[in-house]
C-alpha cells in the first residue's frame, strides 16, 4: 500500500434512527438519519405514531361536540386551535360574534401565545444542552398563565373554552386584575430572561447560521409562523388578514434577516413582547355584554365550504370545513402547521451535525398532535 | 502521634480503607449537593423529602440501583461489556492516594506525584471506550468515541497548567505544592487555574462539554446499555472524578489543607466543595458546545493559553528563583486578562456546514 | 384584508389560453381538469399580476361518486387569494398530477392524501404512506371505510 493510501480511511455512511421514544423529539417523531462519522447526509422522517384520525372523528360529532377534539391537536396551545375551528364555522354559518367575545378571544389567543413560545423558547435553549435551567424559569411563568386559564375554564391543558358564536362562558371577577398583575410581572420576566444567554458564546456558536432557511425557500414549502419570519417573509395574519378584532390593535411583526435558529429563537421573544401589548390593550378596551351570540347548541350551517385561519403560535392554522346541511360536518380538514413546517427540515439540516439536527428541530417548534392529528 | 504504631504496612491498610471509604462518602454528599444546588438554581426545590432535608438522598439512589435488574444487550462483548466499569472506576480511587489530606497525611508521598495523577487518570477513558464498543449500540459508540476524542485533547493543556503550578512550587510531590503555597496558587496563575479547570470539566465530562452523555441527542451516550450496578459503578465514577479534580484544584491552586481555625482536613473538605459548587453552577448556566467547537477550543484556545502561561511562568521563576513576591498577582492577573480578550478575538469557535 | 380574487375574469382568460381547462364555479372557486392542472398551476403561479407563490393547503373531499382536491393558493405580494379544484370520477385508479415540483410543501400533504384517500400523485418523488404502515388495508378517510 502507498503512503496514501494508508492514510485515507475508508468510511462508510451509517443510518442512526432517532426516535420514536426519544428525550427530546418533542413527541413521538422518528428521523432516520444518514451519517458520515458526526455529519448528517440525508434525514428520512417516519411519521404517524400519534395517528388518531381527528378528521375522521369529525364526521361523526356535531359541530360543537367536536370542539374538545380540536384541543388535543397542538395540546401547547389549544386556545388557538378552538378558536380556528370557530372561526370557520361561524364563516360558514354566517354568525357574528358580540364584542365582548371577540375581545375575550383576542386576550385567551395572545396569553396562550405567551405561554406556547415560553415551551418553545424553553425547549430549544434545552435542546441546546442549557441543562434544564431556562427551561425551567420559563415554566415558571407559564404556570402563571396556566392558572389563569384553570381560573377562566377549569382546566389546565384542554381548555374547550370557545365556542361557535363566542365564548363559552364569561370571566369570573378576579380575571381581569389578575390579568393586570400578570402583564405588570411579564415584562420584567421577558427582559431578564433575554438577559441570560442572548449575548451567550457558547449559545452564538451552536445557533448563529445554523439551519439556515432562505426566504424563497420558505414561502415556496409554505412555511408560516416565527419560522417564516425569521427568513425574512413579513407574513402574519393578524395584520394582513385581520380576524376578530386585531385591526384595533397597534402592534409590530417582528421579522428576521437571516433565518438561522438564533433568529427564530429571538423573534420568539420579540413576539412575546408584542402579545404582551395586545393584551393591555384589549384589557383597557374591553367592553361590557354578551359573550356568546344566540346560536343553538346543535348548528346547522346551510350547504357550502370554509376555510377559516388564524396566526396560532406556531403558524397558520386552518381549518376547510365542508358542509352537507346536517348536523356534523361532512368534512372537515385542518390544516397542520407544524407537517408543513417540517418539510424544509432536510433541506435546513444537511450538512449540519447530530447536535445540531436536534438543536434546528428544536428552533422549528413541532408538536406531533398537530402533524400527526 | 505516639499512639501510631509507625509500621508500613499499618500505614497502608489505614489509608486505604480511609481513601475508600472517603471516596464513597464524598460521591455521596456531592451527589446531594448537586442536586440541591440545581434544583434551587432552576427554580425549584431539589430533593427534600427522604429524610432531614433530603440528605439521605443518595442513600436510596443507591440503594434502589443496586436492586435493578443486571441487563446485558444480546449481541454485546460480555466480556468488555462486564470488565468497562471496573476499568473505569479503579483509576479514579487511584488518584486519591497521593493528594495530601493534612501535612503528610497521604498514602504515598511519591515524589512525582502529581505525574502519576496524570498518567493514572486517563486510563479512565479507555474503560468509558471499552463501555461503547462492549454495548453493540451506535448511540454508545458515538458517545464513547466523542469521549475519546474529548480526553485526548483536553489532556495538553491540563497538563501543561499543571507545569506551569510545578514550576512554581519547585517540585511534583503534591504534598510539596501545598507546603510551599504561601500565597495560593490560584493568584498567582490565575490564568493557569481558569485553563484547569475548563480542561478538567472537559476531562470528566461535565457541562458545557458534557455532550458524551448528552441527554437530549444520544439517549446516555456510552452507558445506555448499562443497568443495576454497572450503572451505579459509571454513576459512580461521574461524581468521583469530579471530586478527584475538586481535590486536585484545591491542592495545586488553592493551597490545600492550609487554613486558620479548623483541623486542616476540614478545610481540605470544605475547598472540594467549594470547588464543587463552581462546577454545579456550571453546569446550571451554560449551554453544550458541539464536538467540532470542543476540539477547536482545546486546540486552538486553551493550548496556545497553557503554552504562553508556562513561557510566562518560567520567565518569573528566573527573575525571583526564592519564590514569587506579591506583587507579581497583579502582573499575572492583568497578563491573564489580555491574553483571554485577545485570544478571544482571533478565535472562531468550530467550523460551520460541511460540504455534502 | 386576504380579498378573494375574482374569478370569471380569471376563467375567461384561462378559457383563451387553455381552452376547456378551467371554468369558474362559485364566487371564488376555479375548476380545473385534471390533465391541465399543471399548466394552470403554472400560469396562476409564474403570472405577475396573479403571483400566487404560497401554497395554503391541499386536501381532498370523497362526494360518493368522485374525489375532489382542493388547492387554496395566496399571493403575499398582492394579498390575494383563490381556490382550485380539480375533479377524479369514480372511486378506484385515481390519479391526479403533483404539484410537488412547483410548491415543495406539496409533498407531505400529497402524501397524507394518497394515504387517508387512495388518490394518487402522478410525478411525486416519493409517494409512500405517510401515517398508516405500508400494509394497511384500505384508506381511512373514505366515506366507505369499514374499519
Amino acid at each position: 500500500m502507498t503512503t496514501t493510501e494508508m492514510m485515507t480511511f475508508k468510511t462508510e455512511p451509517f443510518v442512526l434512527n432517532f426516535g420514536p421514544v426519544h428525550p427530546s423529539t418533542h413527541g413521538v417523531y422518528r428521523m432516520r438519519a444518514t451519517l458520515d462519522g458526526e455529519v448528517i447526509l440525508d434525514i428520512e422522517p417516519v411519521m404517524g405514531y400519534l395517528h388518531r384520525g381527528i378528521e375522521k372523528l369529525a364526521e361523526e360529532r356535531t359541530y360543537s361536540g367536536f370542539i374538545p377534539l380540536t384541543d388535543r391537536l397542538d395540546y401547547i396551545s389549544p386556545m388557538s386551535n378552538n378558536l380556528a375551528y370557530c372561526l370557520a364555522v361561524e364563516k360558514l354559518a354566517g354568525i357574528k360574534i358580540p364584542e365582548r367575545g371577540d375581545y375575550l378571544r383576542v386576550i385567551m389567543a395572545e396569553l396562550q401565545r405567551l405561554a406556547n413560545h415560553c415551551v418553545a423558547v424553553g425547549s430549544f435553549l434545552n435542546d441546546c444542552g442549557a441543562y434544564y435551567t431556562p427551561f425551567m424559569h420559563a415554566f415558571r411563568e407559564r404556570e402563571k398563565i396556566v392558572d389563569l386559564f384553570d381560573m377562566v375554564c377549569g382546566q389546565r391543558l384542554t381548555y374547550n373554552y370557545m365556542r361557535i358564536g363566542g365564548v363559552s362562558q364569561d370571566v369570573p371577577d378576579e380575571f381581569l386584575p389578575a390579568l393586570k398583575k400578570l402583564i405588570g410581572q411579564f415584562d420584567r420576566f421577558i427582559d431578564e430572561y433575554e438577559r441570560f444567554l442572548k449575548q451567550n458564546e457558547i449559545l452564538l456558536a451552536r445557533t448563529k447560521g445554523v439551519g439556515v432557511l432562505s426566504k424563497e425557500t420558505a414561502i415556496n414549502c409554505g412555511i408560516s409562523g416565527p419560522v417564516a419570519r425569521a427568513s425574512g417573509v413579513s407574513f402574519d395574519l393578524r395584520k394582513v388578514d385581520p380576524y376578530s378584532v386585531y385591526d384595533r390593535f397597534q402592534f409590530d411583526i417582528p421579522v428576521g434577516e437571516a433565518g438561522d435558529s438564533y433568529d427564530r429563537y429571538r423573534i420568539r421573544i420579540e413576539e412575546m413582547r408584542q402579545s404582551l401589548l395586545i393584551i393591555a390593550q384589549a384589557v383597557k378596551g374591553i367592553p361590557g355584554g354578551p359573550v356568546r351570540a344566540d346560536v343553538p347548541h346543535i348548528v346547522r350551517p346551510p350547504k357550502g365550504e370554509a376555510y377559516g385561519h388564524l396566526e396560532a403560535p406556531k403558524g397558520e392554522l386552518g381549518f376547510y370545513v365542508v358542509s352537507d346541511d346536517s348536523i356534523a360536518p361532512y368534512r372537515c380538514h385542518i390544516r397542520p402547521t407544524s407537517l408543513i413546517n417540517l418539510t424544509a427540515l432536510r433541506e435546513m439540516v444537511k450538512g449540519w451535525k447530530v447536535a445540531d439536527l436536534i438543536a434546528i428541530f428544536g428552533s422549528i417548534d413541532i408538536t406531533m398532535g398537530e402533524v400527526d392529528r | 502521634m505516639t499512639w501510631w504504631p509507625g509500621n508500613y504496612w499499618w500505614h497502608w491498610l489505614f489509608f486505604t480503607v480511609v481513601l475508600i471509604g472517603f471516596v464513597l462518602v464524598m460521591v455521596l454528599m456531592v451527589i446531594y449537593v448537586e442536586r440541591r444546588a440545581l434544583g434551587r438554581m432552576q427554580s425549584r426545590l431539589g430533593p427534600n423529602r427522604t429524610g432531614p432535608f433530603g440528605l439521605f438522598q443518595p442513600v436510596a439512589d443507591a440503594v434502589k440501583i443496586l436492586l435493578k435488574e443486571n441487563i446485558v444487550p444480546d449481541k454485546a462483548d460480555k466480556l468488555v461489556h462486564w470488565l468497562a466499569p471496573v476499568i473505569a472506576f479503579a483509576p479514579v480511587v487511584l488518584i486519591f492516594a497521593v493528594i495530601p489530606f493534612q501535612n503528610g497525611a497521604l498514602l504515598a508521598d511519591l515524589n512525582i506525584g502529581i505525574l502519576f495523577i496524570i498518567a493514572v487518570s486517563s486510563v479512565t477513558t479507555i474503560g468509558v471506550f471499552m463501555a461503547g464498543w462492549g454495548s453493540s449500540n451506535k448511540y454508545s459508540l458515538l458517545g464513547a468515541m466523542r469521549n475519546v476524542a474529548a480526553v485526548v485533547s483536553y489532556e495538553m493543556p491540563l497538563a501543561l497548567s499543571v507545569v506551569a503550578t510545578v514550576l512554581v512550587a519547585g517540585t511534583m510531590s503534591l504534598n510539596g505544592i501545598v507546603a510551599q503555597q504561601t500565597i495560593p496558587n490560584i493568584l498567582l496563575q490565575p490564568l493557569g487555574f481558569l485553563i484547569f479547570f475548563a480542561a478538567g470539566c472537559a476531562e470528566i465530562n461535565r457541562s458545557p462539554f458534557d455532550l458524551m452523555e448528552a441527554d437530549q441527542e444520544l439517549v446516555a451516550g456510552f452507558h445506555t446499555e448499562y443497568s443495576g450496578m454497572k450503572f451505579a459503578m459509571f454513576y459512580l465514577v461521574e461524581y468521583a472524578e469530579a471530586v478527584a479534580i475538586a481535590a486536585i484544584i484545591t491542592t495545586l491552586f488553592l493551597s490545600g489543607w492550609k487554613g486558620p481555625g479548623l483541623p486542616p482536613w476540614l478545610w481540605f473538605i470544605i475547598k472540594i466543595f467549594v470547588v464543587f459548587f463552581l462546577m454545579v453552577w456550571t453546569r446550571a448556566t451554560f449551554p453544550r458546545v458541539r464536538i467540532d467547537q470542543l476540539m477547536a477550543f482545546a486546540w486552538k484556545f486553551l493550548f496556545p493559553l497553557a503554552l504562553i502561561n508556562l513561557f510566562i511562568t518560567a520567565g518569573q521563576v528566573l527573575i525571583w528563583p526564592d519564590g514569587l513576591p506579591w506583587y507579581v498577582i497583579f502582573i499575572n492577573f492583568a497578563i491573564a486578562g489580555v491574553l483571554i480578550l485577545f485570544g478571544s478575538k482571533l478565535f472562531k469557535l468550530g467550523w460551520g456546514r460541511s460540504e455534502v | 384584508m386576504t380579498q378573494p380574487y375574482p374569478v370569471k375574469d380569471l376563467a375567461t382568460t384561462l378559457a383563451e389560453q387553455f381552452p376547456g381547462a378551467a371554468e369558474a364555479a362559485g364566487d371564488n372557486c376555479l375548476l380545473v381538469r385534471a390533465a391541465s392542472l399543471l399548466k394552470v398551476m403554472a400560469y396562476l403561479k409564474g403570472t405577475a399580476e396573479l403571483d400566487f407563490a404560497y401554497l395554503n393547503y391541499i386536501t381532498a373531499v370523497d362526494y360518493y361518486s368522485y374525489f375532489e382536491v382542493v388547492y387554496q393558493l395566496t399571493s403575499l405580494t398582492h394579498n390575494h387569494t383563490i381556490v382550485v379544484k380539480t375533479r377524479c370520477p369514480g372511486r378506484n385508479n385515481l390519479s391526479v398530477p403533483s404539484v410537488t415540483g412547483m410548491w415543495q410543501g406539496a409533498d407531505y400533504q400529497e402524501r397524507e392524501i394518497y394515504d387517508l384517500m387512495g388518490i394518487g400523485f402522478k410525478g411525486h418523488p416519493n409517494l409512500k404512506r405517510l401515517f398508516l404502515w405500508d400494509g394497511f388495508p384500505g384508506h381511512p378517510l373514505r366515506k366507505d371505510f369499514q374499519p
